[in-house]
């Protein structure tokens, strides 16, 4: 089967509270990035993988994001098309 | 009584637990460990606090995973008692056996210190020692322990009465002065539809001795005694 890699974005939920992305808007405005009006403080994961296609491996990554990789209560997830390995 | 200790990599309070259920409560505990697929016969199951799995994605996503916690799972389906304590809870929210999630502390610190807690419902397995609306003094140790759930969840477990504690200050008042974390609504800890597994950010087994600075915990452990044995 063919290797593919897949990026993988989790955000906090639009709406919810984010202290992290809040601190790091007031830093941001601290150091003279006055026109910030928000940042959100997520994570960026990597997954190689490999799948019949990019579709298949896509599917598969979705999966792993609603069973472990994304909190589905708080976060969101995007997952980016996979590039050959 | 035989209480099942789960210890996983990075668990920290395994041995608080453990000391509280054998020297204080005088009663049989045994420790779990997370690669196991048997609770040794355990009539209650303890979720202790620490760092799981070193928190890694999130505090508890991964120790949710391990083989005992099919056990746990399939013991706390036949209403068998489990307690989470800190990232105990987390584990039991990341799991699915209680609702929401905790996130990070809402004013980013890692919260260490002594706070009061207001017991919201004394009619469980867990509390039917307390009386409803007394004031518990128990330490508190995270810094992921901002209890979170949609409005319409936590309209639920209240109406439901399954939120069982909450941050609240001497005089019982809930306030935000009083909410070390930022928890939704001042939430300390609920329990599950059944009424059998309960988790809360506080540790109960930290505060079983006036030489300790509190022995209010002791009697949520006695309350499962109590009701568990009869």
């Amino acid at each position: 089967m063919p290797k593919f890699r897949i990026a993988v974005h989790i955000v906090p939920r639009k709406g919810l509270l984010d202290p992290q992305g809040k601190a790091v808007t007031d830093a941001l405005h601290t150091l003279g990035f006055e026109y910030v009006d928000a940042v959100h403080v997520g994570r960026y994961i990597v997954i190689e993988t490999s799948a019949d296609d990019a579709m298949a491996a896509g599917e598969t990554v979705r999966e792993m994001c609603r069973k472990l990789l994304a909190n589905p209560v708080t976060e969101d997830f995007e997952v980016e098309s996979g590039v050959p390995a | 009584m035989k209480f099942g200790i789960v210890t996983f990599p990075g668990s920290n309070c395994d041995y608080d637990a453990y000391h509280a259920i054998t020297e204080i409560l005088g009663e049989e505990a045994i420790y779990l460990w997370h690669k196991d697929h048997d609770l040794q016969n355990a009539d209650v199951v303890i979720l202790p606090g620490g760092f799981s799995y070193g928190d890694y994605l999130r505090a508890g996503a991964i120790a949710r995973f391990s083989p005992i916690m099919q056990e746990v799972a399939a013991h706390a389906k036949g209403g068998g008692p489990v307690l989470g304590i800190c990232n105990g809870f987390q584990i039991l929210c990341e799991a699915g056996l209680l609702p929401g999630a905790l996130l990070r502390n809402a004013h980013l610190q890692f919260v260490s210190a002594r706070v009061r807690i207001r017991v919201e419902n004394p009619d469980t397995m867990f509390t039917n020692l307390y009386q409803k609306g007394e004031i518990l003094e128990i330490p508190v140790a995270h810094g992921d322990g901002r209890y979170f759930a949609p409005p319409a969840s936590l309209d639920a477990l209240e109406a439901d009465g399954r939120v069982i504690f909450r941050y609240a200050d001497a005089s019982g008042t809930i306030s935000a002065d009083a909410n070390p974390n930022g928890s939704e609504r001042n939430i300390a800890g609920i329990i599950n539809e059944q009424g059998n597994v309960l988790g809360m950010m506080p540790h109960p087994e930290r505060a079983c001795s006036p030489l300790l600075g509190s022995d209010d915990g002791v009697r949520l452990l006695e309350s499962i005694l109590a009701r568990v044995a009869a």
